[in-house]
């Protein structure tokens, strides 16, 4: 990891939610955070702290950054979409307008922009699809074609449909139930719009299973993917080593490296996804310092 | 204004008490971001063994009231470039470092020991932690910690390796009997303190899959609602200290610390000095923020020096 990464900037700010609405199964959520929205770039995400300084709920959650407004009209603002799960998530979608929330950001590594103007297939499965938007934009600034793929089980779990009519130059939808768009997966559509498209690049976010199959995909078609990950995490910051994924290196040895700090935007070719199943992660038996016979 | 100043051995004088846990900061880049690392008594580094060591697969965290279990299984790059990379960047913040060392083996410990003795930035290191008492290990359950024979060796061990001004502080486990048996066979060893406690053993089931909720099985329970069992430990040991049944050295209070007062309250109970850990995960500038608040409550409380304060409560 470089050291320019770690010593990059964040900051920790008590941000007031200044609008809070339901879009189909998701809280859309708008935070006065002038630090964050100051510094931060798409791929990049937040930890917000739950239920104040005495809470019992500690560990942060952590939620990719849909949008910032650095100059808005209440100062710099960020935007998150949060799915209620859990109890840390469901006391974060109950915060009122002017309720505060601990937010530190921005946190993790964003999505590398192509340097020349080659087109590019951004692919989210359900609210993963939250900082797409964004990212959609700068691409189109610098001349990229730009089309997405959205993918859900089922209608109300889309996110941002019509925003990604307006920000892409086309637009895909799939559904696992048929009620929106064509029934089936991200990845059926995929190949065909890679290459009717050209495109380079493969962006993706969402869940592990569908990452790996967008991989697969941009591989076959010669794109790149670039995947961000939705691993769970305790800090977020880079200090509690629960957020680990194994990822090959540039010497080309496996490590198990926190999607925190090192993420949470991976290369798809340099993931293992043959370690992942069923909700585990195991250590491949080729990565650095992997258990020998006895285990850890 | 109170004087935070304490001497835990080797003359080496901390401006304060207050010190980072290890394995919930890193090796201080990280939380370098949010306040200055030299600003601490002490920087804890994360337990390093001999070789890079992968730990354990995922998933290794669950949420539990108040606190969380942990399966790691000591993750580190080996010990070879703790001391190429990381010592050297705390010293070159001005960072006091007290690096936790750990080992499968007696030997390990040794060698861990020996190899930092021998770094070049070994100037920065104000004492040496030794983790006789992590849960996320191959026998767990048997962890060194869990037997006053094998701690009492690998202590004896490490402090051969190290110089004299160099204190090495036993870091204990709760999940014993008695843990003042453990604690008097580490300072007979050559412990010049003990650090108390580390995680305790714990479980979570996770009730849609219906399976263990970490990769690892089990792992180790920390945070706030581990507290009460920190303060109960080193009230034993202090007692034990008191009535002459173990030698007086520095305890280093560790186990739940989140506020000022929390701190205090380890400190009454008989610390020394005071880790903040999994507070960190909840807010990365929590030591200096602990710090800042030990030191208000101090003061309202008309203590001038702050090793007034240390194990008072004995007394009342």
């Amino acid at each position: 990891m470089s050291e320019r990464q770690l010593r990059a900037r964040v900051t920790q700010e008590v941000a007031e939610v200044i609008a809070t609405r339901r879009v189909g199964a998701y809280q859309h959520l708008t935070l006065v955070a002038p630090g964050v929205a100051e510094l931060a770039r798409p791929g990049q995400f937040v930890a917000l702290a739950v239920g104040g300084e005495t809470s019992g709920t500690l560990l942060r959650r952590s939620f990719s950054i849909h949008k910032v407004s650095p100059s808005g009209t209440y100062g710099g603002t960020v935007e998150i979409v949060v799915s209620a799960v859990g109890t840390g998530t469901r006391w974060i979608v109950e915060r009122a307008p002017h309720d505060t929330i601990d937010v530190v950001g921005p946190l993790g590594k964003a999505f590398p922009l192509p340097t020349d103007p080659v087109a590019c297939v951004l692919v989210g499965g359900g609210y993963g699809s939250a900082p797409l938007f964004w990212l959609a934009g700068e691409l189109r600034e610098r001349g990229c074609h730009v089309e997405m793929v959205l993918g859900a089980a089922s209608e109300d779990r889309l996110f941002g449909v019509v925003e990604a009519r307006r920000s892409c130059d086309g637009v895909t939808v799939t559904t696992d139930d048929g009620s929106a768009g064509q029934k089936g997966w991200v990845s059926d559509p995929l190949p065909g719009i890679i290459e009717r498209t050209g495109a380079g690049v493969v962006y993706g976010c969402g869940p592990m299973g569908m990452l790996e199959s967008i991989t697969r995909v941009a591989q076959a078609q010669g794109a790149v993917a670039q995947v961000a990950v939705e691993e769970s995490m305790a800090c977020g910051v880079g200090v509690c080593m629960t957020c680990v994924m194994p990822v090959v290196g540039s010497d080309g040895r496996t490590r198990m490296v926190r999607s925190c700090v090192e993420g949470p935007v991976f290369r798809g070719d340099r993931v293992r996804w043959d370690a992942f199943d069923g909700g585990h992660a195991r250590v491949p038996d080729d990565a650095v310092g992997a258990p020998k016979v006895g285990g850890h | 204004m109170v004087d935070l100043s304490v001497d835990l051995g080797g003359g080496h004088r901390l401006p304060n008490p207050l010190m980072t846990a290890s394995g919930c900061a890193a090796n201080g880049r990280e939380l370098h971001r949010f306040f200055d690392v030299a600003d601490l008594g002490a920087f804890v580094t994360k337990s390093v063994m001999a070789d890079p060591r992968s730990g354990r697969g995922t998933p290794r965290m669950a949420e539990t009231p108040s606190g969380m279990l942990n399966s790691i299984g000591l993750q580190g790059p080996g010990i070879e470039a703790f001391v190429d990379e990381d010592l050297p960047w705390l010293k070159s913040v001005g960072a006091r470092v007290l690096p936790s060392i750990a080992g499968s083996s007696s030997t390990e410990y040794a060698h861990v020991a020996a190899t930092l003795r021998a770094s070049r930035a070994f100037d920065a290191v104000v004492g040496v932690e030794v983790n006789i008492s992590c849960p996320n290990v191959a026998n767990r359950g048997l962890v060194f910690a869990c037997d006053p024979m094998a701690s009492a060796k690998v202590i004896a061990l490490v402090r051969e390796q190290l110089p004299r001004d160099i204190p090495v502080f036993a870091k204990l486990s709760p999940d014993v009997t008695d843990i003042t048996a453990i604690a008097a066979a580490c300072v007979k060893a050559g412990a010049d303190g003990l650090t108390m406690i580390n995680t305790l053993l714990g479980m979570v089931i996770d009730t849609d899959r219906m399976r263990p909720q970490l990769g690892g099985v089990t792992g180790g329970l920390s945070g706030p609602g581990i507290r009460p069992v920190a303060v109960r430990a080193i009230w034993q040991v202090r007692q034990a200290m008191f009535e002459g049944r173990i030698p007086t050295v520095p305890i280093i209070g560790v186990g739940g610390v989140r506020t000022g007062r929390d701190a205090l309250e380890l400190v009454a109970a008989g610390a020394s000095a005071i880790q903040v850990g999994t507070a960190v995960f909840n807010d990365p500038s929590a030591p200096v923020r602990v710090l800042r608040e030990l030191c208000e409550l101090l003061d309202a409380k008309g203590f001038e020096r702050f090793t007034d304060a240390v194990a008072v409560a004995h007394g009342r």
